[in-house]
């Protein structure tokens, strides 16, 4: 299968020995980058979904400045809120579920200890856009001093980044990798082209054209790589397989919002043809350098 | 032919090898359209050098060579093939690709032309089987006596039914009576327009045919008239 029938000898150089071993590591390296991309991209996505649409307004205990007490200041705030044009909803947290968010660090007998801890007020915002948060922000100030807006958005943005950064270098490792593969396929071909150079000789004082004697040398390369290609690709289906199994056994949240996207698995199939193909383009460009410079 | 007075014209060619002194000094010669002419000369006379002259495997160190009307000095790379596509070569050790069956080896210069697969076949596999290698279509060049070789370069050469035929020894390693057969190939391509070359160490030959001979001594030509030769060539 995938065998290229050519004038060349086969085998004399020993590239089609050690070529689809390296194309096909290659190819596993390149999967497992994109995998990684294509898990990272979901997760960053749930997040966004989850996060997108909502901001959480702070207010601080004690003011400076002698604010007034902070029950009517969250329903200064309260007020403010409700009457800016984007926000779908505002609910302070009751003292039950500011109990229960601090108690794990603080303990139970906080609240009774009369301690001052902030209040939260959550707010559903109408889509993404809408809301005017500097504008909000002054005017929770005025009505309601000692309160600010905790954007989730600034945050999120940074994770995102962050994602995005992850994900660019996942890119660069795969041309990196896509370049290594064409250095790999030059200097098989450079050891083909000194191999057969009888060959090839004789091929050129037949009549054959610089072109048809790289045919030769791109028909093998494609092969020998479309062979390693779909090995590393049999590589790369185990190793996410494995994976995913067990992340499922972890019964964490992961393994629900991870899903196999076509566009994934499209990348994924496509590898061993884009290995096919920059073997074939490198082993023309060699050949038809290399033969420039015989008669 | 109109036009073309000299299929083959080298005037003052000199020939070396990197910084070896020349192996060809001062070689001018003409072979008209048709011509027959034998090529001779001692083992290291360069008969093979001048071949290889003549099948565009060298450009000549000084000098003007001119095959089938181009100037092979100045000629762009690109249009070589087409011009050593009208040239049959039979080279003096055969260089039969080794892994190519005896028929694909023949089938080569049409492949290389292009051309519909099963007519290349056909075709080849009917010249083999004049050459009397019928049987041998798929053999390998290695298990191959070196008779039945030089038959299948003979086949490869002449395939294309090329302008030039130009052929190192091609009776050395085959029986009196191949050889025979061969030459009487080499005689029917000539009367058909085939300028023919043919290098041979063997005496026998040139005498029993009329045909002029280049001689080669120790790197200089020199053109003999054969008895009663009266074809081609000055
Ligand atoms: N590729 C080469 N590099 C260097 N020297 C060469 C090369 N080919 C041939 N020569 C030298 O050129 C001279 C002529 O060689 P050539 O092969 O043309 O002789 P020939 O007449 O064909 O001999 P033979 O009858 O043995 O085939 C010899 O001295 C040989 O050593
Ligand atoms: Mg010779």
């Amino acid at each position: 299968m995938f065998a290229w029938r050519a004038d060349l000898a086969p085998d004399r150089d020993g590239s089609s020995r050690f070529l689809p071993w390296i194309i096909a590591l290659m190819v596993y390296l390149a999967g497992l980058a994109l995998a990684a991309t294509m898990v990272l991209e979901q997760i960053a996505g749930r997040w966004s979904a989850s996060l997108r649409g909502s901001v959480t307004v702070v207010v601080e205990p004690s003011v400076r400045d002698g604010g007034a007490d902070i029950d009517a200041r969250v329903e200064a705030a309260l007020g403010v809120i409700r009457t800016t044009p984007g926000v779908l909803s505002a609910a302070p947290l009751t003292m039950d579920d500011l109990a229960s968010l601090v108690e794990p660090w603080l303990g139970e007998d906080l609240l009774s200890m009369g301690l001052p801890i902030p209040r939260l007020i959550d707010v559903a915002l109408d889509g993404d856009g809408g809301l005017d948060l500097a504008g909000l922000a002054e005017r929770l100030e005025t009505a309601a001093p000692g309160s600010r807006i905790d954007d989730h958005k600034i945050w999120l943005r940074k994770v995102l980044r962050l994602a995005h950064a992850v994900e660019l270098t996942a890119v660069v490792v795969v041309a990196l990798i896509a370049l290594a593969a064409a250095a790999t396929v030059m200097f098989a071909t450079r050891t083909g082209l000194a191999v057969q150079r009888d060959v090839i000789e004789v091929l050129h004082l037949i009549g054959a054209r610089d072109s048809y004697v790289a045919r030769q040398f791109q028909g093998k390369a494609a092969s020998l790589a479309l062979r390693g290609g779909l090995l590393g690709l049999t590589l790369t289906g185990v190793t996410v397989t494995a994976l995913w199994l067990a992340a499922r056994d972890l019964e964490g949240s992961l393994p629900p919002a991870v899903r196999l996207a076509p566009p994934f698995l499209t990348g994924l199939a496509a590898l061993p043809l884009a290995a096919a193909a920059i073997a074939s383009i490198t082993a023309r460009v060699t050949v038809m350098r290399f033969l420039a410079r015989m008669l | 032919m109109a036009g073309a007075n000299h299929l083959v014209r080298f005037e003052n060619v000199g020939l070396r090898y990197g910084d070896e002194p020349e192996v060809l000094r001062d070689i001018t010669f003409h072979l008209g359209p048709g011509s027959y002419h034998f090529l001779t000369g001692s083992s290291g006379a360069g008969k093979t050098s001048l071949l290889r002259l003549m099948y565009l495997a060298h450009r000549p160190s000084r000098g003007l060579v001119s095959v089938l009307d181009r100037d092979v000095a100045m000629m762009p790379r690109d249009e070589l093939p087409g011009l050593r596509r009208r040239i049959g070569v039979i080279f003096q050790n055969f260089r039969l690709l080794d892994h190519l069956s005896a028929v694909d080896n023949v089938a080569l210069p049409l492949r290389i032309a292009g051309g519909p697969k099963d007519v290349i076949r056909e075709q080849a596999a009917e010249l083999l089987t004049w050459v009397g290698l019928g049987d041998l279509l798929d053999a390998p060049p290695r298990t191959l006596s070196d008779g039945e070789k030089q038959r299948v370069a003979i086949a490869r050469a002449v395939i294309n039914r090329p302008s030039l035929l130009l052929a190192d020894e091609p009776t050395g390693s085959v029986d009196h009576n191949q050889g025979s057969r061969i030459l009487r190939l080499f005689e029917e391509l000539n009367k058909i327009g085939t300028t023919v070359v043919l290098a041979t160490h063997d005496r026998t030959i040139v005498e029993r045919h009329a045909h002029p001979v280049l001689h080669l001594e120790r790197g200089t030509l020199s053109v003999h008239r054969n008895a009663g030769a009266a074809k081609g060539g000055t």
